[in-house]
């Protein structure tokens, strides 16, 4: 991206660009790795998160490869390398940072009409730590891989695994201090910088769902890192407090883990809302139903978030008593979940709907969303869990939830805005094509699982009874699409870097405060600070674009 | 376990078949929400297309009842799965009282079974048709998961305590044994054959695994060998509780509470003998922590087991 240069492109209209962040203060390395821009930052967070996407993937694709034959291609300690790297990667270096870190980073600040996050010198050392971080990971992995699991579970994790544990879990706990200081930056910045006239039901969906993120990403972390170190203790120190052995308590972990990483998963799912909030209502020209029950949900998350992490562990050796009311406390987490599929639905109802590329990925999320959301009705039911829990089955539910929807929300979101952080437009055929593949990829890989975990297929097995192969061909057959479907974007979007038209200040005709500012942006947003005097998603039917370019 | 296209798992345990009811259930259910916000979504996105000369007056204005029913809604049918999960939760988690006990020790990477006869195997478990079957489960290293999937009951086994579960076999014949909790290298490889077979077949079967001693024989011997009988059998010139009647009688604590005495209780007792003092009786008990093995501890712990029964060689082979 930092190869953007408004001389060598090629537009319809040659005319001059105003100076904007990309243009001043400098295109040197220099001028970038020292930058204080939240949206300078927000862009070095996509390219380090682009990478780890497809390093990610990359494990993923080598996973579904090995899955193809029963007895496995891979020597078995590669195979669970493979498989623990796929998931630390994914979890704390792609989706954890995915939105909050990108797209809330570039555009919070623009959304509340401020000039940039509360602590800019602190949003860039955010983001060295999560480059550090990534760092130690590599070098993990470069020095022979773990084989734990992202769970990291004990005794395992402390005693027996001979893998490069201290080194990953190192790499977690830095990543965890960027998510921890990326949260009080948000938290802080929604407070305290808002533009006069902002009030708080004056504030995009987008905005509510990265604030209750940001307050997750504060309470939850810690803990995180607190129970890493004790793991590190037990690891080099031979202290007990996991290995029944030493006299620990196996289970004690597994609450502390799931304390963090259930609310984890919102971090992970809330700003793909947020993000879905701004798409629906745009593309369907109608303001979003049901506004205050839309963004009160995003906050119910974060509470109710933190008390149902021992649905985990069902079948783990908890009480029967705990297991009981924490079923019942998931179901309750459901409804808001439902609220929000039901008003995304609604906002649908008598509005002017268009299908570009954005609208498609947000309506992919709503599918995927649902039937992951569905799926964790199943199993969030006692009984049921206890066939199904550390089979496929659980692992088609999450992967519906973090990548159908997350990523797909992710998608959507790009596509939106990248005209206003990048001031070009991308081939919209091309976008549509891809958000399509990515939707069939993804059913195609993941739905067979579901078949497979209820046949009783369990997780993290680098070969399997042969009777699971035709589900397994399908699976991989699958996942070869959604990578055909995940690498295209790279492509198209690079090349309208180049060679794409120069979007104008707002070529979707949407409200939000961002599209006031020319695209891209100037390095302080706003000319001057404007004062807002309307709530948000005050859509029109029939649009008059202020710029059609591009955009038919 | 034939190869081909399944898309139903075998069904083979009395619970199998409730559970596979509840899947209906849960299925049905989300299929209708499912269909019905597809179908909405469908039918707006056709209908209300851009170019649609659709009418689009008369907008739902207030949304607040809107809201409120299909929250009210949703939450009352989630409730009813809920209860309806927990149900067969709860019955799964109570074992009838006439269960045939058997031991199993889980280790990276395998399966090791012991009949309450004295029969042991590995990565094999050969159960009798239409008997309650209780599993009493440990690890000696990290934390296993004992699976099958066609009686669709799954539990972790872990270290330094007993996790037990049951079911009922109702169906003849050979179902796979899966370890479930990621446990190293062999995970995958950590699995077996469960055997299900007739109640005659099953005599036989233990038969020619030769006689053998019974766990509470071999228990009783080692009651002697590791001192044991000094303190609490008859000859016993310590003041230490007695083990006859015990088994599933609550105990009055030193510190006023009660506890049931399981088999937890038990391995606790010999492991950590501090930690939940009977009442009335001197802290003296030294801890036999690392000094006992695993299948060690069960043989002993099926011998007190042995003495709280009100008919004595109860536990020790299942009734024809």
């Amino acid at each position: 991206m930092t190869a953007t240069s408004p001389d060598r492109a090629v537009t319809a209209r040659p005319a001059a660009q105003p100076p904007n962040y990309l243009t001043e203060g400098g295109s040197t390395l220099r001028s970038w790795l020292l930058t204080h821009d939240h949206k300078r930052i927000a862009i070095l967070y996509a390219l380090t998160i682009t990478v780890f996407f497809f390093f990610g993937g990359a494990a993923a694709a080598m996973i579904r490869l090995n899955l193809v034959t029963p007895p496995g291609i891979f020597a078995a300690d590669t195979y669970n390398r493979l498989f623990s790297i796929h998931g630390i990667v994914m979890v704390w270096f792609f989706l954890i940072p995915s939105i909050p870190n990108t797209l809330g980073n570039f555009l919070l600040p623009m959304m509340i009409g401020a000039k940039d996050l509360a602590f800019p010198r602190i949003n860039l050392l955010s983001w060295y730590l999560f480059v550090v971080a990534g760092v130690v990971a590599l070098v993990a992995v470069i020095a022979g891989g773990v084989d734990t699991g992202w769970t990291f579970y004990t005794p395992f994790s402390t005693m027996y695994s001979n893998s490069y544990v201290i080194l990953a879990i190192s790499a977690v706990f830095i990543s965890g201090f960027s998510s921890i200081l990326t949260g009080l930056n948000f938290i802080v910045t929604v407070h305290r910088l808002r533009a006069p006239g902002m009030t708080w039901y004056r504030l995009p969906i987008f905005v509510w769902s990265n604030y209750s993120t940001a307050i997750i990403l504060v309470l939850a972390t810690p803990v995180l890192a607190i129970t890493l170190a004790l793991l590190a203790v037990e690891r080099l120190l031979q202290v007990g407090i996991f290995d029944p052995a030493l006299g620990g308590d196996p289970l004690l972990f597994q609450h502390l883990f799931w304390f963090y990483s259930h609310p984890a998963v919102y971090i992970m799912i809330l700003p793909g809302f947020g993000v879905i909030s701004e798409v629906v209502p745009c593309f369907s020209r109608k303001p979003i139903f049901g506004y205050k029950f839309v963004a009160w949900a995003s906050v119910s998350f974060t509470a109710v978030s933190f008390l149902v992490w021992a649905h985990h562990m069902f079948v783990a050796g908890m009480s029967v008593y705990a297991a009981l009311v924490f079923s019942l406390l998931s179901y309750i987490i459901a409804v808001p979940s439902a609220i929000k599929v039901f008003n995304w639905t609604a906002t649908l109802h008598k509005g002017w709907i268009s299908f570009d590329a954005p609208m498609l990925y947000a309506l992919g999320f709503i599918g995927l969303f649902t039937t992951g959301g569905l799926s964790g009705l199943f199993t969030a039911n006692l009984a049921f869990d206890v066939h199904v829990t550390d089979t496929y089955f659980v692992v088609a539910h999450f992967h519906y939830i973090m990548v159908g929807g997350m990523v797909s929300a992710y998608f959507a979101g790009l596509h939106f805005w990248w005209p206003k952080i990048t001031g070009r437009i991308y081939h919209e055929w091309w976008a549509r094509i891809a958000a399509l593949l990515i939707f069939v990829g993804f059913n195609l890989t993941f739905f067979p699982q579901f078949i497979l975990g209820y046949l009783g297929m369990e997780r993290r097995y680098h070969s399997y009874p042969p009777e699971f192969q035709f589900w397994n061909i399908l699976s991989s057959a699958g996942a070869s699409i959604l990578a055909l479907g995940y690498v295209m974007p790279l492509f198209y979007l690079t090349w309208s870097l180049y060679r794409g038209q120069r979007a104008g200040a707002n070529p979707w005709a949407a409200t939000g405060l961002e599209w006031t500012t020319p695209s891209p942006p100037p390095k302080h947003n706003f000319d001057k600070t404007p004062t807002v005097t309307r709530p948000p998603y005050q859509y029109r039917p029939e649009p008059e674009p202020q710029d059609a370019q591009g955009h038919a | 376990m034939n190869q081909g296209i399944h898309f139903l798992p075998e069904t083979a345990s009395a619970h199998a078949g409730e559970m596979d009811w509840l899947f209906a259930g849960l299925m049905i259910t989300s299929a209708m929400i499912l269909a019905l916000v597809f179908g909405l979504m469908l039918v707006f996105c056709v209908r209300y297309r851009r170019n649609s000369g659709a009418e689009r007056g008369n907008r739902l204005g207030k949304t607040w009842r809107v809201e409120v029913g299909w929250t009210v809604a949703t939450f009352v049918l989630f409730l009813g799965l809920y209860f309806w999960g927990a149900n067969l939760y709860l019955k799964l988690h109570r074992p009838p009282d006439d269960t045939t006990d058997i031991f199993v020790v889980a280790k990276q990477w395998m399966w090791k079974v012991e009949h309450p006869s004295g029969q042991r195997e590995i990565n094999e478990l050969h159960v009798p048709v239409d008997r309650p079957i209780r599993l009493v489960m440990t690890s000696q290293d990290v934390i296993h998961d004992f699976a099958v999937p066609a009686f669709r009951i799954r539990r972790d086994v872990l270290p330094g305590r007993y996790e037990s579960m049951w079911f009922r076999p109702t169906k003849v014949g050979q179902y796979r044994l899966f370890c479930a909790e990621f446990c190293g290298t062999e995970h995958a490889h950590m699995t077996g054959i469960v055997t299900v077979m007739e109640q005659g077949d099953y005599q036989r079967w233990l038969d020619a695994q030769g006689p053998g001693e019974t766990l509470v024989a071999q228990g009783a011997a080692l009651f002697r060998q590791y001192g044991c009988s000094g303190c609490h059998g008859p000859a016993g010139t310590v003041h230490a509780p007695p083990l006859e009647g015990l088994f599933g009688r609550p105990v009055p604590l030193a510190d006023g509470s009660m506890v049931t005495a399981d088999e937890g209780y038990i391995r606790d007792s010999i492991l950590l003998p501090k930690s939940r003092i009977a009442a009335g009786y001197p802290a003296i008990m030294p801890s036999y922590d690392g000094q006992i093995g695993e299948e060690d501890l069960f043989k002993l712990v099926s011998y007190v087991k042995s003495l709280g029964n009100a008919s004595p060689g109860a536990g020790e082979r299942p009734a024809p």
